[in-house]
């Protein structure tokens, strides 16, 4: 089986910090990292390879230094990473970046199973891998914790708002991936000395049959207009009491009095 | 639309790198340099202090008669013939567009044996109903439900296309605008009308809520976007409204949809229904072990609420991921939010700061949950949660 997992190299957002005076973020010393849910991906697919045998590999696109985070998915065990990078790329949307993707994609032959993580921590959109799936023209399922795969048969939990869905579908298939759908392994340092070996090839637009119209800025329909900080919540009252019981009853009385209970 | 460095202008001062809110400016040789990483947002054009960064305006070619779109669609998303609750909010903020825009507001339902709910569709705002009935619609499918909205987006021209951003939504949005060729902004926590150009302004957080960024799709039609539930008020149903019902016949065959939902597993109802929910209990780090979540499960009990967690529970296997709020997990707008034992990183917060009124109980005064807390308790969840049940119990039955 041939599976292609798509990875993102994210700043850690939970590390960003908004500068009180400028208002402005604060990105020094936010260390880069591979997108957490894409760990997801790429150990759901390592452990499909060791139940069914086949390649994973994984590829990301962005500009040179992501090559970490592909040597990091290398190290987990991968069997080869390829970095989609070029100027052209720049200024992407969602609907630009899986056009690239997509194309890197159909540049590999035939591919069984396409693995993203659920959304990036950057931007959340969730939008790239049902978009891939719909410019190879494959099915989708989004959002699932659990895959079997007995023949023919894909069979996948997808997660909704009340519980689970089972879906049976076929391959090939694009699925995203949600935390709970494995705990991502750590590489080791066998895997990591491998991974340091391992050649990471960059594609650019000139290695991919694509339409130079659909990359980039030209390709990308979004534009971003404003970025701004949001308005933070007010501070409200800090229930002053000596015990916890009078807190309790300070704040039971206070919110009954205001009708919110 | 693209940022460019007049590189001979640059006095090197790199401003711009520290105001970049995506890192994509660097110093190279003692001039900025913008890489591929830049979004075009143009920060840095309004940080220069001497006008060294400009926007460049490409010229597009564009294939699209944008007059040839009208109108306002709100997705119907429907679950066994029910409505879901955000759709009546996107019905009520997609009249304030329709109405700005002088155009009309249409539900789109697509479902077998659904059109009962037009009425209720009708009484939130709706002028007109647009309607795929068949039993290949039954139960949501991506191709199924795919296909059915880019052929009604083909023949009726829609300006706007609003959904929710549920599992479902989220998973058919990015399918339809990548068919049809069009921008989609996921996640909108605020709409309106840019000034300048007459498009919708969607309004979104990024970088786990750290920043917002309002995103225009100016070329392509129509402009799509989904909006997280519980961030919009449901308008008042005014059930004399009525409307126009269009009956469309789905061109979506059976066997071209690639996924076969065999069953559905529902492990709540109502009791993870957090996106709908008026009161929610969440307990994070702070309750210290699974057993202690007896305490927020209790309370909820006790006003009729559900359970939240916070990553850190969730992480800790304290509740399942349903239960979670959050970046990574749920959105909610409930009437009344607890965060009991939980710190309030940026992440969680973006989850619930939508809330009316925020209650937070944490033992360390300087948690960033308090920051945005309207109402603090600094103390041991585990001595405070259960006076707090005793005095809402007490305060239920003097009512």
């Amino acid at each position: 089986m041939k599976i292609v997992v798509c990875i993102k190299q994210v700043p850690d957002t939970t590390e960003v910090k908004i500068d009180p005076v400028t208002n402005t973020l604060i990105r020094q010393g936010v260390p880069s990292i591979v997108n957490p849910f894409d760990k997801n991906a790429v150990e759901a697919a390592l452990q499909l390879k060791e139940k069914y045998d086949g390649k994973v590999t994984v590829i990301s696109m962005g500009p040179p230094q992501a090559k970490e985070a592909l040597k990091e998915c290398l190290a987990m065990g991968a069997d080869e990473a390829i970095l989609i990078s070029d100027r052209a790329f720049g200024g992407s949307d969602t609907l630009a970046t899986s056009y690239t993707l997509a194309s890197a994609i159909k540049k590999m032959g035939r591919v069984d199973l396409i693995i993203c993580g659920k959304q990036a921590i950057d931007g959340d959109t969730a939008q790239v891998g049902p978009e891939i799936a719909e410019h190879l023209d494959v099915g989708q399922v989004t959002c699932i914790s659990k895959i079997d795969i007995d023949g023919s048969i894909v069979r996948v939990e997808r997660e909704h708002e009340e519980g689970y869905e089972i879906i049976e579908t076929q391959l090939p298939l694009v699925i995203t991936v949600l935390k709970s759908m494995n705990e991502p392994r750590y590489p080791t340092v066998k895997g990591t000395m491998k991974a340091n070996r391992k050649e990471i090839p960059v594609w650019t637009a000139n290695d991919m049959d694509v339409d130079p119209e659909q990359l980039g800025l030209k390709g990308s329909p979004t534009q971003v207009r404003r970025i701004f900080t949001p308005k933070q919540r007010v501070q409200g009252l800090i229930i002053q009491a000596d015990t916890a019981r009078e807190a309790a009853a300070v704040l039971v009385k206070t919110l009954s009095e205001a009708k919110i209970v | 639309m693209a940022v460019k460095v007049r590189t001979n202008q640059c006095v090197g001062c790199s401003q711009c790198v520290t105001t970049c809110p995506f890192g994509a400016i660097n110093m190279q040789d003692d001039k900025a340099y913008i890489t591929e990483t830049c979004t075009s947002c143009g920060a840095c054009v309004e940080a220069c202090p001497i006008g060294a960064i400009v926007r460049e305006v490409e010229e597009k070619v564009v294939k699209m008669d944008k007059n040839d779109y009208k109108g306002v669609w709100v997705f119907v998303e429907q679950m066994d013939g029910q409505i879901r609750n955000v759709v009546h909010e996107l019905l009520g903020e997609g009249r304030k567009l329709a109405d700005a825009m002088g155009q009309e507001l249409a539900g789109v339902m697509i479902g077998d044996k659904v059109e009962h709910m037009a009425k209720d569709v009708f009484s939130s705002g709706a002028d007109k109903v647009y309607l795929i009935e068949g039993p290949e619609y039954k139960d949501y499918s991506t191709d199924g439900y795919t296909g059915a909205l880019t052929d009604l987006i083909h023949t009726y021209k829609p300006s706007v296309i609003l959904m929710g951003a549920t599992n479902n939504g989220r998973d058919l949005g990015p399918r339809v605008a990548c068919r049809v060729g069009t921008g989609l902004t996921a996640d909108c926590t605020d709409l309106g009308i840019d000034d300048q150009t007459g498009l919708v302004a969607w309004t979104r957080p990024a970088f786990g809520g750290n920043i917002m960024a309002t995103i225009l799709c100016p070329d392509h039609r129509p402009q799509m976007g989904t909006v997280r539930p519980k961030v919009f008020k449901r308008p008042e149903q005014e059930f004399s409204r009525t409307g126009e019902i269009v009956r469309v016949t789905g061109k979506v065959n059976g066997k071209d949809i690639r996924t076969k939902l065999i069953d559905i597993i529902r492990v709540c109802t109502t009791s993870c229904n957090l996106e709908e929910s008026e009161i929610i209990v969440s307990g994070g780090r702070g309750m210290c072990k699974p057993e202690n979540f007896v305490l927020i499960e209790e309370l909820a009990n006790v006003l009729g609420g559900v359970v939240g967690a916070s990553r850190a529970a969730v992480d800790a296997g304290w509740k399942p991921h349903m239960h979670q709020v959050g970046q990574t997990g749920k959105t909610v707008g409930p009437k009344i939010y607890f965060a009991c034992g939980i710190s309030g990183a940026i992440q969680h917060v973006a989850g619930m700061s939508s809330s009316d009124i925020v209650v937070a109980i944490n033992k360390d005064a300087d948690a960033p949950i308090f920051k945005v807390a309207d109402y603090g308790i600094v103390g041991d969840v585990m001595e405070v949660l259960p006076v707090l049940i005793d005095e809402f119990k007490k305060n239920k039955q003097s009512c």
